[in-house]
């Protein structure tokens, strides 16, 4: 990275700062989403873009965060942001758990994908069959406005919140790609068996990489609850989340630092688009049929998403 | 607890368990021979649900005839999505195979979604109607028919992959694809008749459920992941696995039906797949490697 690179990144970090003094509560919202999105896929990318195991079943992590933080908000009045690190520590423990099922006894990427799955779909009928998390009908979060409360009279506070969500996991992915655990992660995603016969313990840094990712991805759920004010079991452990907390690293490259952002900036706007215009017309399902597309047009035409082509023509960063 | 509650549990779940087996027999010889999940399984499914209803509705058709049209347009999609799609990334890391096939399977529902809408949907065959009484025991015929079908159709397949010359060179490419391609099989072709077949399975599968179960677009994705969990519980891979861990995992998810609450028999399912990966991971009749 250049002192130009450098620079050009700081005046893009300070127009971002900047930006909710000019943009209405409106376009507001798209940055919200298109930052919480980054974050979530920067937490995905840890695991599955660096350590190369595949999780299709994040939402499972993002579901305990919010309900965990809501329940303690709503039964113990604790503040959603004390909330969310027990949310996000559950979330933690149960990636732990599903980390070792699947990689124990060198099972080896399938058990994995498919086990994530599982542990997603379990949580939502589990939470769909207990009455004491809202059952089917879910949860809603009452709106006081108190930024104690992680909840904001207007889009600004969700707005800043959002974008330091992105900035943190950003810096932690960062720290993990110049650190020893980052290389052997991408050792292990490169070839299993040569990293293995180097002597990576590869069952730990799997585990460590899904943990870490758990994590952040559970802390993310206490934003999700509190922005979106209510929690269905069906929205927040379903696969359309866990797909669309996948497709964003996919699309902007993942395995790189700068693929989740730029993925979250080309597909956030788009699916907010399609959304309301889909629904004004009354197509249902329309945009998910768009997403399927796009994805399938990125595996064969793009596998290694935006971002490397786009540094290559900048002329940033080195051929992987 | 009443006993015949049991009994009758055991019996509805076994006689579902042929529509379980059709469904796992089709991923696990797909998984088998290309080493692709194959995601879109369950939309293929509801697929074959929503033609078996379109020539039921439109046409007059009777589901358990309709199942071979609908097994025959499931086959030539699946050799098609093989031909134009996946063959093209065969050789790429499987998360990208796995991607591909999400998105496959986002398609596949959503516009399912779009034509057909949320509400769920039925057909009716005249056989749905009548019940056999065994002593305190009833058997449902449309079920005894769906089974009966599924177990003809899984045996067919059977036979298919071990008599048949084609079957045998699917055999061979699943066993050692390069190997195959150096006596001369047209590895890309099995590729193709292979995934076609395996569409074609759960595309039956989806008709003949469909007089005995209400479908709708969303069902697409818990069909892929009970097909999963079987597949993991009776071996990747493994025809035979497939077709008992089909039988095992309906009559466990009857029987917990019967013992706790309907809305949790998945759960069965899973707790199941969760013991076998702590003990026998790789499945009851799976091979290591």
């Amino acid at each position: 990275m250049t002192a130009l690179h450098r620079g050009l990144l700081g005046a893009a970090l300070a127009i971002l700062v900047a930006l909710p003094a000019v943009l209405g509560s409106r376009a507001l919202s798209v940055f919200v989403f298109i930052f919480f999105y980054a974050y979530l896929g920067q937490a995905w990318n840890l695991v599955s873009g660096y350590g190369g195991q595949l999780s299709a079943g994040h939402a499972a992590f993002v579901g305990v965060g919010a309900y965990t933080t809501t329940m303690l908000a709503m039964h113990a009045g604790v503040s959603p942001w004390l909330g969310m690190f027990a949310g996000a520590a559950l979330a933690a423990l149960l990636g732990a758990v599903v980390g070792f099922l699947g990689f124990r006894f060198g099972l080896r990427g399938f058990y994995f994908v498919l086990l994530t799955v599982a542990a997603a779909e379990v949580c939502r009928i589990v939470a769909l069959n207990t009455d004491a998390v809202g059952g089917a009908v879910g949860l809603y979060i009452p709106f006081t406005g108190n930024a104690w409360q992680l909840q904001f009279q207007d889009n600004r506070g969700y707005y800043y919140v959002a974008l330091a969500l992105m900035l943190l996991a950003t810096g932690v992915v960062a720290l993990v790609e110049r650190s020893r655990l980052g290389a052997y992660l991408m050792a292990i995603r490169e070839d299993e068996d040569a990293a293995e016969a180097l002597g990576v313990d590869t069952l730990r840094y799997k585990l460590v990489a899904l943990v870490l990712s758990a994590f952040l991805t559970g802390l993310g759920g206490a934003f999700y609850a509190n922005y979106l004010f209510s929690l269905q079991p069906n929205a927040v452990f379903g696969i359309p989340l866990s797909v669309d907390i996948i497709l964003r690293p996919v699309v902007g490259g993942s395995g790189t630092l700068m693929g989740p952002i730029l993925g979250s900036f080309i597909l956030s706007p788009l699916a907010e688009l399609s959304r309301t215009y889909f629904a004004r017309a009354g197509l249902v399902g329309t945009h998910l049929v768009a997403y399927g597309l796009l994805l399938i047009a990125v595996v064969l035409f793009l596998p290694r998403g935006a971002y490397p082509p786009l540094a290559r023509a900048l002329g940033l960063g080195r051929p992987r | 607890m009443d006993l015949t509650f049991v009994v009758q549990g055991l019996l509805n779940g076994l006689l579902f368990g042929g529509v379980y087996s059709l469904m796992a027999v089709g991923l696990t010889l797909i998984f088998g021979v290309m080493r692709v999940i194959n995601f879109a399984h369950g939309d293929m499914m509801i697929w074959g649900m929503y033609l078996a209803w379109l020539l039921a509705t439109r046409l007059g058709v009777d589901p358990y005839l309709g199942f071979v049209a609908c097994a025959a347009v499931l086959f030539v999609f699946g050799f098609l999505v093989q031909r134009s799609l996946v063959d093209r990334i065969v050789d790429a890391p499987h998360e990208m195979q796995i991607l591909l096939m999400l998105g496959v399977a986002l398609v596949l529902e959503n516009v399912a979604l779009s034509i057909f809408g949320p509400d769920p949907r039925r057909v009716r065959s005249p056989l749905a109607l009548s019940t056999v009484w065994l002593g305190p025991v009833f058997v449902d015929v449309a079920r005894l028919v769906t089974f009966g079908v599924a177990v003809g159709l899984t045996l067919a397949l059977y036979l298919f992959l071990t008599r048949t010359d084609v079957g045998k060179t699917v055999r061979a490419a699943a066993d050692n694809g390069y190997g195959a391609l150096v006596v001369g099989i047209d590895v890309r072709r099995v590729y193709a008749v292979a995934f076609g077949v395996g569409a074609a399975c759960v595309g039956a599968a989806g008709a003949l459920v469909a007089p005995i179960l209400p479908f709708s677009p969303s069902a697409g994705l818990t069909a892929s992941v009970s097909s999963f969990n079987i597949v993991i519980i009776g071996g990747m891979g493994s025809l035979v696995g497939a077709f008992v861990g089909g039988l095992l995992v309906a009559v466990a998810e009857s029987l917990g039906a019967v013992f706790f609450s309907p809305s949790l028999k998945e759960l069965v399912s899973f707790s199941l797949m969760i013991l076998i990966l702590l003990f026998r991971p790789t499945g009851l009749f799976g091979r290591r490697g």
